[in-house]
């Protein structure tokens, strides 16, 4: 365990902000007037578990929880790729609809 | 070495709290787009230094050299992707008010959130 107080207080004080950066996060995921504004939030809330594991790894002193984040970081870069192609192919889709409709 | 590991901890976490903190306050997607990107790199940095401080271990450091690299050049490719799909859905934009001769725009006239 963590015997200096001062590292034990600067433990707690970073778990309450990042915390607080989570719900922020969260929040923002769950209100987001579109799908672009839920990605980002989404993107975000990756990092922020990442920024988790570094502490909470520091606070268990265990360095395992550190491969968690590397893992996390991989993962994280893929779902934001793949949501946003997603977005850009549903809104081309979208447009192309528009346009056959108008045609008709 | 306990006060180094502590103080850039809680600089890394007072930056993820920003980013938070501007994603749910800024106005359109491409404002909240540069608070994420740039504060969460910067507050995941520091927490990171500080994990490589407090092991002083080198398969630790070569682990979270990995991570930072990772985080550092996904980052800007992901938010350019994001920001280019966004910009094509046509997501509506803040718009700043032109400033008027006699007053300028106070930070008061904040945008209503849609």
């Amino acid at each position: 365990m963590i015997e200096s107080a001062f590292l034990n207080f600067s433990l707690t004080v970073s778990m309450v902000l990042l915390l607080a950066g989570l719900i922020f996060s969260f929040i923002r995921l769950v209100v987001g007037p579109t799908l672009p504004d839920r990605v980002v939030a989404l993107d975000l809330m990756t990092v922020l578990i990442i920024v988790f594991c570094g502490i909470f790894a520091i606070l268990e002193d265990k360095p395992a929880f550190l491969d968690v984040a590397l893992v996390l970081a991989l993962v994280g870069f893929l779902a934001t790729v793949a949501l946003a192609r997603y977005v850009e192919r549903y809104t081309q889709r979208e447009q192309s609809t528009r346009a056959q409709k108008g045609q008709q | 070495m306990d006060y180094l590991i502590g103080i850039v901890l809680m600089v890394g976490a007072f930056f993820a709290m920003a980013a938070g903190l501007g994603i749910l306050r800024l106005p359109d997607v491409l404002i909240r787009m540069h608070a994420s990107t740039k504060a969460g790199t910067l507050g995941a940095g520091l927490v990171l230094l500080a994990a490589v401080v407090y092991f002083l271990d080198w398969a630790v450091t070569v682990r979270i050299m990995a991570i930072m690299v990772f985080l550092m050049a996904t980052a800007p490719i992901g938010a350019h992707m994001m920001g280019r799909a966004s910009l094509r859905a046509k997501v509506p934009l803040y718009k700043i008010k032109a400033p008027t001769p006699k007053k300028a725009p106070s930070q008061k006239a904040a945008p209503a959130r849609e």
